[in-house]
């Protein structure tokens, strides 16, 4: 139940002020709040775990791993680099306008609102924030109603430990986005699903805030045929970890389904059973080893893919859930209709179909028919087969031989394509995403071109033409009359 | 079959075109751009024709702001678009050994490139140039506003380009909202704020990135110079106010600030330049652009309708309803809250704002929209500083106008109210590819601690990870370090 909430006028106005006054500018005040979320993180780290799990069953050493871990080392990484980020660039001006200089300026782009997911509540909160504090702005953070003890400890925390009149939690359901997103942003930086990404873009063409917008899409999963066994072992693990293994399958760059050959499926399909039970034990819900599912409404949603026909039909593992804990087990469906729900929409939960195809080629046409995902997966060491999917599908990402690990890389860009956003982020990319590169000239007086100038004559004409190609010699000698045409 | 059922086909055929993979290869990007510095060669005195007939362009501006401009633009992608299109490869961290990493731009499929009618040769084949170079398909639709350059563009660039690939779709506002429904890749959007909020808009449903190059009032800041420099500052003020289009210029001068002490000084050296540049026949104004129609003249004289306005011309005020051709005009000081200090002037009107310091400028500027462009003349290096590090606009140039608009290096678009995204050189490559992040990672080497079941083990040795402690982990691999428990 939503309470009735204010404008934001108040805080908003507090933001920009305090942007105004150029203390977010300060490369000390943001080496202070990087700082600062370094500190929030060793220090309160069991707050946060308690709070995943308590929201989505996460297991402590799986939070670490894919929230508390990774924000450290970007925020880190963001220390060490900042100095190089926030330095301006050279860059060449032409001979013709000598005497010039000319400079690319960082600059912040002053109170930036942050809309963060459920599902890694504090990875998606803090990595877009480690970005626009480095960049030097003020930030409005509005974490998701979905996950309430996360959000509330992202609150506290942030209170707690960064400047609060620079850096702002505002939580609430969509009733509170929609307020916020009645006013002007210097930018808007969203992860979510694709209908709230257009209302989110909507709202921002109004005031023309520019947008980047993280969704998700069906991430597939090339898997082929494998021979060595110490090859298996590694792929089917890796595998596991992408569907099953963050967030329960409930993330944007999870494998969505599995393409694979028709020959190696019934392998696979036996491999994987012998990894889950490896990895989960019998009774996964038992091992505390897998979230839970986020809400009752997402429960039903899951539950309803497999229950529709020629869905039902096609599990081959799996199906149990336990309404009452909000899990579901890992499950595994072996050629369900193409044109079911579950092949159609984002699955975004434990239920990995494979769909089998006379040969593993056939997997990039398959891929290409459908809206680009995040990320596409390729398990195989035929460099041809890799070549092919490297050109000729078209993704937020591609990688090959594991999942999901292309999130933690500081030098890879992360964002969509197409259906799965625009914009990117991570390391020097989130630096970028929250700032201008205002380009500067400073040029002289000392030499001053007259063809540039009116009243104008055939002469100036081929003077200019001759300058804009750089052909400074030709320019020379029309200047001096040897030469009357470019 | 009627105006939108032609239109769809035409997108489909260029979608399927695409498809094809034929405008990804590097000979048919090659080859059209040298389709395209013919079309230019070939038909230069045609382009000339046009742009005088159209908008009254003596051809040495045509040349310096459209017709160089492309083929300069042209020579420079053809010479670096082999280094555009390769993958840039990178490092990453030691951990993920083995794997290797590349970010690889791919074209992003079909886009639409909406120009403006002011400089309706450059603002449809420059952005152009870019779509080609990154391997897009295209659609432009250039500006109703300038008929004779849309129709010589239809009707020539399906005998130089490829059809099946790069089309012109001709006509106006309904044209355009037809055109906005359909789903692009991508818009590349040339025009005003007004227009801009409405491109945003139609491209959020369905969330289609957009680069918008809209205008503002660009300010120039006039301080104190000495004689010499005065007069080469003087003529570049006037060659960014009245040299492009006639002020009808995204990039053009708007408005001037100057210290009042120092402002008859500007103004007499300026009213030299305009008489030489323009001469003062008020029947017979040469090298000057006309106003584009009747329309935008009416606006444009509506400014000065209101007395108080009309009271502070020291210069120039003629109006000639038959040629559309409007006097440089000076006005000093008028009132602050009128027409003419608010809107976009787009014209030939230049507005002196005279204050005690000069220094106050920069909050003159910073109590309205972030502009396009800021131009300085000074010589003083710590104003330079303050306005550099005060301001925020697209770009900022000391010293001179416009001409940051023929570095190759320089990224050109806006902030704010001016804009999003940009594009020139290598940033037009950019603004039309998509950068695929590459993660390619091998079988060989396993870090254990990545999956489930969990132990302390296993957190310990993350957290050894995410610091890049590679001393610690191989000391805990070894059995040197005891798991600390946590």
């Amino acid at each position: 139940m939503e309470a009735i909430v204010g404008g934001f006028e108040g805080e908003l106005k507090e933001l920009r002020e305090v942007f105004n006054s150029g203390k977010t500018r300060e490369a000390s005040w943001r080496r202070s709040q990087l700082q600062g979320i370094l500190s929030l993180f060793k220090e309160r780290e069991s707050d946060i775990l308690k709070a995943l799990h308590q929201d989505l069953g996460k297991h402590h050493v799986e939070a670490y791993r894919d929230e508390i871990g990774t924000v450290m080392k970007s925020a880190t990484y963001a220390l060490g680099n900042l100095k190089k980020w926030m330095s301006s660039k050279r860059a060449k001006m032409p001979l013709a306008s000598f005497p010039s200089s000319a400079k690319l300026v960082p600059e912040p782009l002053g109170v930036v609102l942050i809309i963060s997911s459920w599902n890694f509540p504090f990875g998606l909160s803090f990595e877009p924030i480690i970005g626009a504090i480095a960049a030097g702005n003020a930030v409005i953070l509005k974490p998701s109603e979905l996950s309430p003890t996360c959000s509330s400890v992202l609150a506290n925390t942030i209170r707690d430990y960064l400047d609060n009149s620079a850096i702002k939690v505002v939580e609430g359901g969509p009733l509170v986005g929609e307020k916020l997103l009645q006013h002007k942003f210097d930018k808007v930086f969203f992860t979510g699903g694709p209908r709230v990404g257009e209302v989110v873009m909507t709202a921002a063409a109004k005031f023309l805030t520019p947008v980047t917008l993280e969704l998700g899409g069906k991430c597939p999963a090339v898997v082929d045929f494998i021979s060595s066994s110490w090859d298996k072992k590694i792929a089917m693990k890796r595998i596991i970890w992408g569907k099953f293994g963050a967030c329960g399958g409930q993330a944007c760059i999870a494998i969505d389904y599995i393409l694979t050959q028709k020959q190696f499926a019934s392998t696979l399909v036996e491999m994987l059973q012998k990894y889950i039970k490896r990895s989960f034990g019998d009774n996964p819900m038992e091992s505390h080893s897998i979230a839970k599912i986020v809400n009752k409404k997402h429960f039903s949603r899951l539950k309803e893919l497999l229950d529709e026909p020629g869905v039902k039909s096609s599990i081959v593992y799996g199906g149990k859930s336990d309404e009452q804990n909000l899990f579901i087990e890992p499950t595994i469906l072996l050629d369900p209709l193409l044109d079911s729900s579950i092949m159609t929409e984002e699955i975004f939960g434990p239920l990995l179909p494979i769909i089998t195809l006379e040969r593993i080629e056939d997997s990039v046409e398959f891929i290409r028919a459908r809206p680009k995902p995040l990320a596409v997966y390729g398990f195989t060491n035929n460099e041809n087969l890799k070549k092919k999917m490297i050109s000729e599908t078209s993704s937020g990402s591609i990688t090959f031989n594991d999942a999901i690990i292309q999130y933690a890389a500081d030098t890879l860009p992360f964002g969509g394509v197409g259906g799965s956003g625009f914009g990117r982020y991570h390391g020097k990319y989130s630096f970028e995403n929250f700032s201008h590169e205002k380009a500067v000239m400073m040029r002289g007086y000392l030499i001053d071109f007259g063809f540039r100038y009116p009243p104008w004559n055939n002469k100036k004409l081929q003077l200019l033409k001759s300058g804009l190609r750089y052909d400074y010699f030709t320019l020379v000698l029309i200047k001096l009359g040897l030469k009357s045409k470019a | 079959m009627n105006a939108d059922q032609e239109m769809r086909r035409s997108v489909e055929e260029l979608r399927l075109t695409f498809k094809t993979g034929k405008t990804r290869t590097v000979g048919w990007r090659k080859a059209q751009l040298r389709a395209i510095l013919r079309l230019i060669h070939e038909n230069e005195n045609t382009l000339f024709h046009l742009l005088q007939s159209e908008l009254g362009k003596h051809p040495v501006e045509s040349y310096r702001d459209e017709i160089g401009v492309v083929k300069k633009s042209v020579d420079h992608a053809l010479n670096c678009i082999d280094q555009w299109m390769s993958p840039k490869k990178g490092r990453l961290p030691l951990v993920y050994f083995p794997a290797s990493r590349q970010v690889l731009p791919e074209p992003l499929g079909v886009v639409l490139i909406i120009a403006s009618w002011n400089f309706p040769i450059a603002l449809t084949l420059d952005p152009l140039i870019g779509a080609i170079s990154a391997g897009n398909t295209v659609v432009l639709k250039p500006s109703e506003l300038s008929p004779n350059c849309a129709s010589f563009l239809a009707n020539i660039l399906p005998s130089y380009l490829d059809p099946k690939a790069v089309k012109v779709i001709e006509g106006g506002r309904e044209v355009s909202n037809q055109l906005l429904q359909y789903k692009w890749d991508k818009i590349f959007f040339t025009g005003s704020t007004k227009v801009g909020k409405i491109v945003m808009a139609a491209a959020a449903n369905n969330l289609t990135p957009v680069t918008l190059e809209l205008g503002g009032k660009c300010p120039a800041i006039f301080d104190f110079l000495p004689n010499s420099d005065l007069k080469v500052a003087a003529k570049r003020v006037a060659s960014g106010k009245w040299g492009p289009c006639a002020g009808q210029a995204g990039i053009g001068i708007d408005y001037m600030l100057v210290e009042q002490k120092f402002a008859s000084t500007v103004i007499e050296q300026l009213k030299k330049t305009i008489k030489r540049f323009y001469g003062d026949d008020a029947k017979n104004f040469k090298n000057l652009s006309k106003i584009i129609n009747k329309g935008h003249f009416d606006r444009l004289r509506s400014f000065l309708e209101d007395s108080a306005v009309a009271n502070c011309i020291v210069y120039g005020g003629s109006f000639d309803d038959t040629s559309l051709i409007i006097e440089p005009t000076i006005l000093l000081d008028p009132p602050l809250d009128a027409e003419i200090m608010n809107e976009e002037i787009f014209g030939p009107l230049l507005p002196i704002i005279t204050m005690d310091n000069i220094e106050e400028s920069i909050e003159f500027i910073n109590s309205k929209p972030k502009p396009l462009a800021i131009y300085a003349f000074t010589k003083n290096e710590n104003f330079k500083k303050r306005i550099l590090a005060e301001t925020s606009s697209g770009s900022v140039t000391f010293n001179d106008t416009v001409i940051q608009f023929l570095c190759d290096e320089l990224p050109f678009g806006g902030v704010g109210q001016s804009g999003i995204g940009r594009y020139h050189g290598k940033y037009s490559f950019d603004t039309f590819s998509h950068e695929k992040a590459v993660l390619e990672r091998s079988f060989y080497f396993e870090l254990e601690p990545w999956h489930p079941p969990w132990n302390n083990f296993k957190l310990q040795f993350l957290r050894l990870v995410y610091n890049y402690d590679y001393v610690g982990m191989l000391l805990l691999l070894l059995g040197l370090k005891r798991p600390s428990n946590s």
